[in-house]
C-alpha cells in the first residue's frame, strides 16, 4: 500500500497512474462489495420487524421508507424506534418493539401514517382497524394465567418497566406509564382488556365511540377469552384471538408472564391465519 | 454555456488540460502575455503576501459555514427534543414548519427503488431543489451536511500528519463517484432497496444526532479514519453521490464563486484548501479564457479559496444581483 517514494527516485507519471488506477479499484472493490454486503441481512430476513400501521409489504416499505424518523417524532407512546446497521436495508427504516412498547393508537388519528413524507406507511388507511401490522398468538399457552385460571394482582411487568398507554378514563389525551396503574384481577385478562380494538369495540357498544366518530369503530372483535372445560379440575380459560387483530402489540407488551405467553406474528393477518385454518 | 458543459465533465472525471488558446478571448490572453512579461518581479513579494495573509487573515467564511452546520443540524435535535416542531425529521427527508422538504439524492434513490412517484416526496423533492438551485447546488455540501464538518477536522488532522511527514496522501481517479452515482442508481433500481442510504454518512450522522447513537456510526468512524491516514476528503471527492446529485442543480445556480485573474498572484493556496481543486483550474498561471470566470458546478461555495486569497481574485458572485470587478 505504502509508496515509497521516501527512499526511491520519484516515481514516474506512467507508474503514478498504474498505482491510482488499482488504489480506485480497490476502493470501488470496497465500497461496492460493503454496499451488497448491506443487502445480506435483507435478503436473508434475518431481521424480521414489526412496522408502524399502514406500513407496505416489507420489500415496498423498505423501498419507499426515505429513512427520516418522522413517524418516531409524533408517536405519543413513543413506540417507533429507527433500526440500526444490523437490518441491512433496514437500516433507518421505523419499526416497532411491541414488548417494549407497543402501539396503542392512542393518537386515535394514525399520526405516524400522516407524518409519513413518501407514502411508505399508507396514506390509504384512517382508523385504527383498518391497520393489518401482524396477528396475535398465544404462544405460550403453558406460561398464560387464564389458561392456569389465576388472576393479576400488582404492577403489570413491575415497577421499572418504562412502558405506556392511554387509560380513557385516567387520561383523555395523554398516555400514562403503566407502572403508575395496578390492576386487580379474578382472572388474568389483560390482554384482552387493554387491547386497543376491543377498548374501541366497548365504547362503540356504550354509544361512545372514539372522538365521537362512529368510523372508528372496529367492525370486527380482535380478542375474547374463550372457557375451557376441563376434566374435574377448575374452570380455565384461554384467549383467542379473531380476524379484527390488527396486531398492534399491545396483549405482547402487557402480558405480565415472564415471557410473554401472547405474542404478535409479524406482517401475518387475519386473512393468512385463516388460509391457514382451511389448509 | 460551451464552458459550463466542459466544467459539468470536469465534475464527471475529465482530466484537466491547458486551457486551448482558441478558447482564451482576446482580453484574457492580452492579461496573461502582460503577466507573463511582467510577472517574475513581483514573485517574492507575493509570495510573502500570501504568508502574511494566510497567518493573519481571519477565515470569515469558515465561521459563517460551522455555523450553518450546527444550526442547520442542531435545529433538527433541538425540534424534536423540545417538541418545538420547528424541522421535523432528518436530513433525509423533513418539515419545516409543516413544508415538506426531501433531500434530492435519498429522493432519487426512493424513485428508483419504489418506481413510483409520491406526491409529498415530489413536492419536497421541488422545494429543495429550487432551494439548492438558488444557494448552489453543493452548497448543501459545504454549509449543512454533518460529515462535511467532521470530514473539515479529519482533514485538519491529515494535514498535520503530512507536514510531519508521517503519512503521505492518496488520491483516486475523479471518475470513481460518477462511477458510483451509476452504481448506485442502478443498484436501487435493480435491487429495489435504498442502498447507498444503508452507507451515507450524512444520513447516519443525521439520524444519529436527532434519534441517539447508532452502530452504524463506526462506518463513519472508519470513513474519517481513511480521511486522516491515507486519503484526504476521499468520502466527498471520490464516492458521495450526494455532492454529484447537488453539483447536476448548481451547474445552473446563479450563486457561483467569481475568479477574476487581473491581480492574481498564481500562488495556487486557494487550491491547496480546496475540496475540489479542479473547480479552481482557471487560477493556474494562463488557463483563464476570460478575465472574468466562474468556478464549475462541483464548486460547494465553502469560500475556503476567498478567506485564503490575499488579492480578492475569488469573490461570490450571485448572476443579476452583484457586479463583476
Amino acid at each position: 500500500m505504502s509508496d515509497k517514494s521516501n527512499k526511491k527516485p520519484r516515481l514516474t507519471r506512467k507508474e503514478r497512474a498504474r498505482r491510482e488506477f488499482l488504489r480506485t479499484t480497490a476502493l470501488a472493490a470496497g465500497v461496492g462489495g460493503f454496499s451488497l454486503l448491506q443487502l445480506l441481512p435483507t435478503l436473508t430476513h434475518s431481521a424480521p420487524r414489526l412496522r408502524p400501521p399502514g406500513a407496505l409489504d416489507e420489500q415496498q416499505y423498505l423501498a419507499s421508507c426515505i429513512k427520516c424518523g418522522q413517524c418516531v417524532q409524533v408517536c405519543p407512546v413513543e413506540a417507533i424506534s429507527l433500526a440500526d446497521i444490523f437490518d441491512g436495508q433496514g437500516q433507518g427504516a421505523a419499526y416497532i418493539d411491541a414488548r417494549a412498547q407497543a402501539c396503542d393508537f392512542s393518537c386515535d388519528g394514525l399520526q405516524c401514517v400522516l407524518a409519513c413524507p413518501t407514502g411508505a406507511l399508507t396514506h390509504e388507511i384512517n382508523y385504527a382497524h383498518q391497520t393489518r401490522m401482524g396477528f396475535a398468538r398465544l404462544g405460550r399457552p403453558g406460561s398464560c394465567l387464564a389458561v392456569q385460571g389465576e388472576g393479576f394482582h400488582g404492577l403489570i411487568r413491575g415497577p421499572e418497566y418504562q412502558g405506556k398507554l392511554r387509560f380513557e378514563k385516567i387520561d383523555r389525551w395523554n398516555p400514562i406509564p403503566i407502572n403508575q396503574h395496578p390492576f386487580e384481577l379474578e382472572l388474568c385478562d389483560l390482554c384482552i382488556r387493554l387491547c386497543p380494538i376491543e377498548i374501541r369495540r366497548t365504547q362503540c357498544d356504550s354509544g361512545k365511540p372514539p372522538s365521537g366518530d362512529i368510523n372508528q369503530c372496529p367492525p370486527k372483535p380482535a380478542i375474547a377469552m374463550e372457557r375451557i372445560e376441563s376434566e374435574g379440575k377448575a374452570t380455565h380459560y384461554r384467549p383467542v384471538v379473531f380476524e379484527g387483530c390488527v396486531g398492534c402489540g399491545v396483549c405482547e407488551m402487557v402480558c405480565p408472564t415472564a415471557k410473554p405467553s401472547i405474542v404478535i406474528d409479524i406482517r401475518k393477518t387475519a386473512d393468512d391465519s385463516a388460509e391457514e385454518a382451511q389448509v | 454555456m460551451k464552458l459550463g458543459k466542459y466544467c459539468v465533465t470536469v465534475m464527471l472525471g475529465k482530466h484537466l488540460k491547458k486551457t486551448p488558446p482558441e478558447k482564451i478571448s482576446a482580453p484574457a490572453k492580452a492579461l496573461h502575455q502582460h503577466k507573463k512579461e511582467n510577472g517574475e518581479i513581483d514573485k517574492v513579494k507575493a509570495r510573502k503576501e500570501h504568508e502574511i495573509y494566510r497567518e493573519t487573515h481571519n477565515k470569515k467564511w469558515r465561521r459563517r459555514r460551522w455555523a450553518s452546520i450546527l444550526f442547520a443540524n442542531l435545529l433538527f435535535l433541538v425540534s424534536y427534543a423540545l417538541d418545538i416542531q420547528i424541522l421535523e425529521g432528518s436530513l433525509t427527508a423533513s418539515r419545516f414548519l409543516g413544508f415538506h422538504m426531501a433531500d434530492l439524492n435519498s429522493a432519487l434513490q426512493v424513485v428508483l427503488a419504489f418506481k413510483e412517484v409520491l406526491i409529498n416526496l415530489l413536492i419536497g423533492f421541488v422545494t429543495i431543489l429550487l432551494m439548492w438551485l438558488l444557494l448552489g447546488g453543493r452548497t448543501f455540501c459545504s454549509w449543512v451536511c454533518p460529515y462535511h464538518l467532521l470530514s473539515e477536522f479529519a482533514e485538519m488532522i491529515h494535514i498535520k500528519l503530512l507536514e510531519k511527514r508521517w503519512i503521505q496522501n492518496h488520491t483516486f481517479n475523479r471518475k470513481a463517484r460518477t462511477g458510483f452515482y451509476i452504481f448506485f442508481a442502478l443498484l436501487a433500481f435493480v435491487s429495489g432497496y435504498t442502498v447507498f442510504e444503508t452507507l451515507s454518512p450524512t444520513g447516519i450522522l443525521s439520524r444519529a444526532l436527532i434519534y441517539g447513537p447508532t452502530v452504524a456510526l463506526l462506518w463513519v468512524l472508519f470513513l474519517l479514519t481513511v480521511e486522516i491516514f491515507y486519503s484526504r476528503r476521499a468520502w466527498c471527492r471520490y464516492v458521495c453521490p450526494i455532492g454529484l446529485t447537488y453539483g447536476f442543480v448548481g451547474a445552473l445556480s446563479p450563486l457561483k464563486v467569481n475568479y477574476n485573474v487581473k491581480d492574481c498572484h498564481h500562488e495556487g493556496d486557494c487550491r491547496k484548501v480546496c475540496l475540489v481543486p479542479h473547480v479552481l483550474e482557471w487560477t493556474v498561471k494562463g488557463r483563464a479564457p476570460e478575465i472574468n470566470v466562474e468556478l464549475g458546478p462541483d464548486c460547494t461555495r465553502c469560500g475556503m479559496c476567498i478567506d485564503v486569497c490575499p488579492t480578492d481574485s475569488l469573490k461570490f458572485h450571485f448572476k443579476g444581483l452583484s457586479k463583476k470587478p
